[in-house]
């Protein structure tokens, strides 16, 4: 087991998420960094979708009651190391990055909810955030071996953006103010989505948009003209017009901006 | 019918009868989609799937979306109703009479786990959202808004003028269909 002494200001049990249930209404939710999951899940020889803590800015305070081997990865320096039976492990603050991922070989082993051990933020599905005092398991010694994963180099380009499904709804040149300048993200940023502040994006038409579907990483733009990135917790329909999408192979750095960081967006391809 | 693009592994298509197009969009390419998710004109489909494959899908008769009939028992005691009748010029009784005595369909799931966009609404009945949206409407209630007719799986922000209330179940992840109403559903409120 291991016993939360300090959860920090948000700490999560994600993997995943719960995909193909969205005409249900529900999120896909999962880790918002799928890329740290797997990396520490390969450090630690699990599987790649094995679930792991989430923690935002700052990592949590851990007491292992048994000796295990975890990896840290996401808004850090990726590294595994081991800790002994009774010792406590202080994540400590992200220096760049939102979040980062405590991956324990075997997993964290909490009940499934519609096939996975998610917190879902939006809908409340899944494990509640984790509390001082909780204890969550570690699951059975997996077959896999310790991986050596070089470094990820996070590049701080773009995010690349795919136009559309409503960039018509839009003015001319509303995609390109979208890629011309830097947004910063504002204090409103969750794993739901990522208000950002900038020029606001002009809109072709006022009129009101019937709900349809949305995907993580679309970049939905209400009333105001400020786009809000959307993440893994987002609803699964809505009715404010998608300018543009973020690329799927971005979407980890996606996961990790903060409030306070800027973000660019080029078009894809 | 018309595909927009939506993101690098996704399409949203445009679709008269959005129900009849998702479920021919199932039949067709099975485990290659990760999402079909109607909407109130559209489709979205994610997977790895080309807008010339999702375009040449007829929607054969066999798959016309075609659901169950599910009862709903209300208690017409809703915080709104005197507001409704107002509004639509009917009394507090109409209401209850119109609303209950229509078959509604559910056209698409959204919003939260479990919530239906009820449509068949009778026009009568056709009041705007609420200016304000409420910060909390409860869990179980019967609200209408513009053509539709829906219930709050759960306690949530909400806009939509609010009729009654249902003990129903309308979203249990622990149950092997979580969701009381599926889309193509027929939906009737009965009165206690």
């Amino acid at each position: 087991m291991i016993e939360i002494l300090d959860p920090g200001p948000l700490t999560t049990v994600q993997d995943l998420g719960r995909p193909g249930l969205a005409h249900l209404g529900v999120p896909p939710s999962g880790a918002a960094d799928t890329l740290a999951l797997e990396v520490g899940n390969r450090l630690v020889g699990n599987r790649r979708d094995a679930a792991a803590l989430e923690a935002t800015l700052i990592g949590p305070r851990l007491r292992f009651e048994r000796a295990a081997t975890i990896a840290l990865t996401g808004a850090c320096e990726p590294r595994r190391i081991t800790v002994a039976a009774g010792e406590e492990l202080r994540v400590g603050p992200c220096f760049s990055g939102a979040r980062v991922y405590v991956c324990v070989r075997g997993g964290i082993d909490v009940p499934e909810v519609l096939g996975s051990c998610s917190t879902d933020l939006l809908t409340g599905i899944g494990p509640a955030p984790l509390r001082a005092g909780d204890r969550v398991a570690i699951g059975p010694e997996p077959a896999g071996d310790l991986e050596d994963v070089s470094t990820r180099l996070l590049h701080d380009g773009p995010l690349r953006v795919v136009p559309g499904p409503r960039d018509d709804w839009f003015a001319d040149g509303a995609l390109d103010t979208l890629c011309r300048g830097a947004w910063s993200v504002s204090t409103r940023a969750n794993r739901i989505g990522v208000w950002l502040d900038g020029p606001a994006l002009e809109r072709a038409r006022t009129d009101e948009l019937e709900s349809e579907g949305l995907v993580t990483g679309a970049l939905q733009v209400p009333s105001g003209g400020k786009p809000i990135l959307l993440l893994n917790d987002h609803p699964t329909t809505g009715g404010y017009p998608v300018i543009a999408v973020v690329h799927s192979n971005d979407l980890p750095r996606a996961g990790q901006l903060r409030t306070g960081d800027t973000v660019s967006f080029r078009l894809y391809p | 019918m018309n595909a927009r693009r939506a993101g690098d592994r996704g399409w949203l298509l445009e679709a008269d009868v959005p129900l009849d197009v998702a479920a021919a969009v199932r039949v067709s390419f099975g485990n290659r989609v990760e999402e079909v998710v109607p909407g109130h004109a559209t489709v979205l489909v994610v997977g790895d799937i080309s807008a010339g494959e999702l375009l040449a899908v007829e929607a054969p008769p066999s798959s016309r979306a075609t659901g169950r009939m599910v009862e709903i028992p209300v208690t017409y005691d809703g915080t709104d109703l005197a507001e409704v009748a107002s509004l639509t010029g009917l009394g507090v009784d109409e209401v209850i009479a119109i609303h209950s005595g229509t078959t509604y369909t559910a056209a698409f799931l959204g919003f939260l786990p479990g919530f239906a966009y009820l449509v068949g609404l009778d026009e009568r009945l056709l009041v705007p959202r609420r200016p304000q949206p409420r910060t909390s409407v409860a869990g179980g209630t019967v609200a209408i808004a513009g053509p539709y007719s829906g219930i709050y799986p759960r306690e949530s922000p909400g806009g939509w003028r609010l009729l009654g209330t249902t003990d129903a179940a309308l979203f249990d992840e622990t149950r092997q269909q979580p969701n009381l109403i599926a889309a193509a559903d027929s939906v009737r409120f009965v009165p206690l």
